[in-house]
C-alpha cells in the first residue's frame, strides 16, 4: 500500500518528539544513521497510521509528510 | 490519496541548524503557516535577532533584515512605518528582547507600533552557551548561575507579556506553548491573531511562545517539554493578557 506518513529521514534529527506523541505508537528510530549522523525517525506498519499528522505539527524540522487515502 | 500535510510555502527547504528536539522549529513553522493562511507571503517582512535564531532569514521565504541585537523591534518601526501597506514581524529569543532589548520592546509597544512581535522564551541563553537570562527561573542553574539563580543577587525573572499587557498601545498579548499537538494548536490560533491585530491595524501584537532548550538545560527533547510545563508554566502563565476584541483581559 502507499505510504501515509513519510520521512525526509535526512532531515531528521532523532529528537524522539514524533515518537513520544504518536497516538499508535507505530514510530521508532530505525537502527541506522543518517549523514548527519542522527538515528532518523521511521514507521513500518503504514496501515496502522491514522493519518493524525501530530508527528508532523510536533516535528521541529518540518521533516514528514502526511497523506490520507 | 491526499496530502493533509507539508511544508508551508513560507517555510524554506533549507535545513535547520538549531540543536535536536528545540521548539524553534516548531515556532517558526507556525510563523510561515500564519502567513500563508492569511495570503500574506508577498507583503510581510521579518526582522531577525541576535541568537539562536539569528539565521531566521535562511529559513522562511519572506524578505528579511537581520537587526542589531535587541533592536529589532526599532528597524521593524522604521520598515512598518517607512512601507505601512506591507506586514512586519520580529522574532526574538529572550535574550534579545528581554535583556539588551528591553527598551526597544517596551517603547515599541508603548507606542503603539503596529508590528507583530513572535518572542521565543526559554528562560535561558541559547547560542552563547547557556548563561542566565532575564527570564532564567529561581533556583535555575545556568553556566552564569551554577548554584541557581539566587534572587538576592539577580532578582526575579521578568514576565514580559504580563508587563507589555499595560501598555494601551498593545492589542494583542498572549503568552503560550509548544509542548504538545494541543498546545501546538493553540499557538497557531494566536499567531494569527497576532498577525490579524497588525492587519486590521489595531496596534502592537506579541506571542510570548515557551520554548524549550533541551542542550544549554542538559535533558533529552522530551524532558524538556515536560520542565517547560512543571517549572517554566507556574512561573509563566499561559493566557491572552490583552486583546483589543474582548478588551483587557
Amino acid at each position: 500500500m502507499d505510504k501515509r506518513v513519510v520521512f525526509d529521514e535526512e532531515r531528521c534529527k532523532g529528537c524522539e518528539l514524533c515518537v513520544t506523541f504518536c497516538p499508535k505508537n507505530i514510530i521508532y528510530l530505525a537502527d541506522r544513521l543518517n549523514r548527519q549522523g542522527y538515528r532518523p525517525a521511521t514507521v513500518t506498519e503504514q496501515e496502522k497510521c491514522i493519518s493524525c499528522a501530530i508527528c508532523a505539527r510536533m516535528c521541529p524540522d518540518c521533516a514528514i509528510e502526511v497523506y490520507k487515502h | 490519496m491526499r496530502k493533509i500535510f507539508e511544508r508551508p510555502k513560507s517555510l524554506a527547504e533549507a535545513a535547520q541548524h538549531y540543536c535536536p528536539g528545540c521548539t524553534h522549529g516548531i515556532v517558526h513553522r507556525l510563523v510561515a503557516e500564519a502567513v500563508d493562511e492569511l495570503g500574506l507571503a508577498g507583503r510581510t517582512i521579518g526582522v531577525s535577532p541576535v541568537g539562536c535564531s539569528v539565521f531566521a532569514y535562511n529559513y522562511f521565504n519572506l524578505d528579511f533584515v537581520q537587526a542589531a541585537h535587541g533592536r529589532a523591534p526599532a528597524v521593524a518601526t522604521g520598515l512598518k512605518r517607512v512601507l505601512p501597506d506591507r506586514v512586519v514581524f520580529t522574532y526574538q529569543g529572550d535574550g534579545d528582547l528581554a535583556s539588551i532589548g528591553a527598551a526597544e520592546i517596551v517603547h515599541a509597544a508603548a507606542r503603539g507600533e503596529k508590528i507583530t512581535v513572535v518572542f521565543v522564551n526559554n528562560a535561558i541563553y541559547g547560542m552563547t552557551g547557556g548563561q542566565m537570562a532575564p527570564t532564567t527561573l529561581v533556583g535555575q542553574k545556568t553556566t552564569t548561575s551554577p548554584y541557581g539563580r539566587q534572587q538576592e543577587v539577580a532578582g526575579y525573572p521578568i514576565r514580559v507579556a504580563e508587563m507589555l499587557s499595560t501598555m494601551e498601545g498593545a492589542a494583542y498579548i498572549a503568552r503560550v506553548a509548544v509542548i504538545s499537538p494541543q498546545s501546538v494548536a493553540r499557538a497557531r490560533k494566536a499567531m494569527l491573531k497576532a498577525f490579524t491585530a497588525q492587519l486590521e491595524g489595531k496596534g502592537f501584537s506579541l506571542v510570548e511562545v515557551l520554548s524549550t532548550c533541551p542542550t544549554n538545560w542538559g535533558m533529552t527533547p522530551v524532558e524538556a517539554l515536560k520542565w517547560v510545563e512543571t517549572a517554566m508554566m507556574p512561573v509563566f502563565p499561559l493566557g491572552v493578557f490583552r486583546d483589543w476584541e474582548v478588551g483587557e483581559a
